[in-house]
């Protein structure tokens, strides 16, 4: 027997900058709010006939995943202008905006390897709570972890080489 | 790496309570809102209002404890609650028109869902005592055939969920006391003031 669902207020308010900072690093911090929509609207929907009421925690991040994948989906389908400037980070300044500056970057990782990520280094949850929250085992979440933060440093080296190629 | 991948939870909650503002605007206009729920000022304090489709469901006063007014609300009538001002704009705008003396009678629906079988007829009486006029619990228990019932009548009068609009104010002991309501003796002198029931202070 599941706990008796909150009103989803409260819900909202007890999760909102969590879901928040998990978006920020998955798709992006100029779209985070447009996917912040999509999933407490998604949320919303769902909410009488959840069955999650005792880790509301966990299942609105779930939703919020499956919309930073719809997102990707959608953002490959959408054709990409030919003016478009190579350098699509120009929007946004990581120092002014609150936030790391390897963070931009991750939301072009594979989606496991991002949640893996986000969960783990920057929302700071532990392996075995990253692992339930993505229904893999925890060896798969540290290699997951792995295998994108290293993709992480590599670009950084990447990005420096250009700079002081310029 | 990991001090290169910190997103700083203070902008994190500045930029989540903009998209919640615009959230709740969007969940409202989607139909999503089950209870939507407002504030609005008044001489008595702030209001806490609760609307869902069938019409206005609770009221509660500036000092009751909104947390259990909302956790009421879910569970007697749906967990998609949710701060949705503009949904209780009809509301606003009829309490305003109370308060500033321009309005006698409100015209809003009225969501019965809260009250008990018994509650609907206590309460169903009591809104049919006009503005400027007032009723003793025991005429009110007279009206609905219970005429023993003063007591059960001022019981289901204080735990009615929409005061102000239902008014229990105008209910009154039989001896000319206000005797009790709600929200405080003071806000019922108040009101009954407002009304001209009783002489200004």
């Amino acid at each position: 027997m599941s706990r008796r669902l909150p009103p989803f207020e409260r819900f909202l308010e007890a999760n909102r900058t969590t879901v928040f900072r998990y978006l920020t690093a998955a798709v992006g911090p100029i779209d985070a709010d447009d996917v912040f929509q999509e999933t407490f609207l998604a949320a919303l929907r769902a909410y009488p006939r959840c069955t999650e009421a005792d880790r509301l925690d966990r299942w609105i991040l779930r939703i919020a995943s499956r919309k930073a994948i719809d997102h990707h989906r959608g953002a490959a389908r959408r054709p990409i202008p030919v003016a478009a400037p190579p350098e699509r980070r120009t929007e946004v300044d990581p120092a002014a905006d609150g936030f790391g500056p390897a963070v931009v970057a991750v939301r072009d990782l594979p989606a496991r390897q991002r949640d893996a990520v986000a969960y783990r280094h920057i929302l700071g949850f532990s392996v075995a709570d990253t692992a339930s929250l993505m229904g893999c085992t925890e060896e798969a979440v540290r290699a997951s972890a792995y295998q994108g933060l290293r993709k992480l440093k590599e670009q950084e080296l990447k990005e420096r080489a250009a700079w002081t190629n310029d | 790496m990991d001090e290169r991948l910190t997103i700083s939870t203070e902008e994190a909650d500045r930029r989540s309570r903009q998209a919640v503002d615009r959230f709740r605007a969007m969940a409202a206009g989607a139909g999503l809102v089950d209870v939507a729920v407002g504030t609005v000022g008044s001489p008595v304090g702030e209001l806490l209002v609760a609307v869902t489709p069938h019409g206005l469901a609770a009221i509660a006063f500036e000092g009751d404890d909104r947390d259990r007014v909302l956790d009421r609300l879910a569970r007697q009538l749906s967990p998609r609650v949710l701060m949705a001002a503009r949904a209780t704009d009809d509301v606003r705008r009829e309490l305003d028109e109370y308060f500033r003396g321009a309005r006698r009678r409100f015209d809003l629906r009225l969501d019965r869902r809260l009250m008990s079988p018994f509650m609907k007829d206590v309460l169903g009486a009591t809104a049919r005592v006009p503005f400027g006029r007032l009723a003793t619990y025991g005429e009110i228990a007279g009206r609905i055939g219970r005429p023993t019932a003063a007591r059960a009548v001022g019981a289901a009068l204080g735990a009615n969920p929409i005061p102000i609009v239902v008014p229990c104010h105008r209910v009154i002991g039989a001896g000319g006391n206000l005797t009790g309501y709600g929200g405080g003796l003071p806000r019922k002198e108040l009101l009954l003031r407002l009304e001209g029931s009783l002489p200004a202070a």
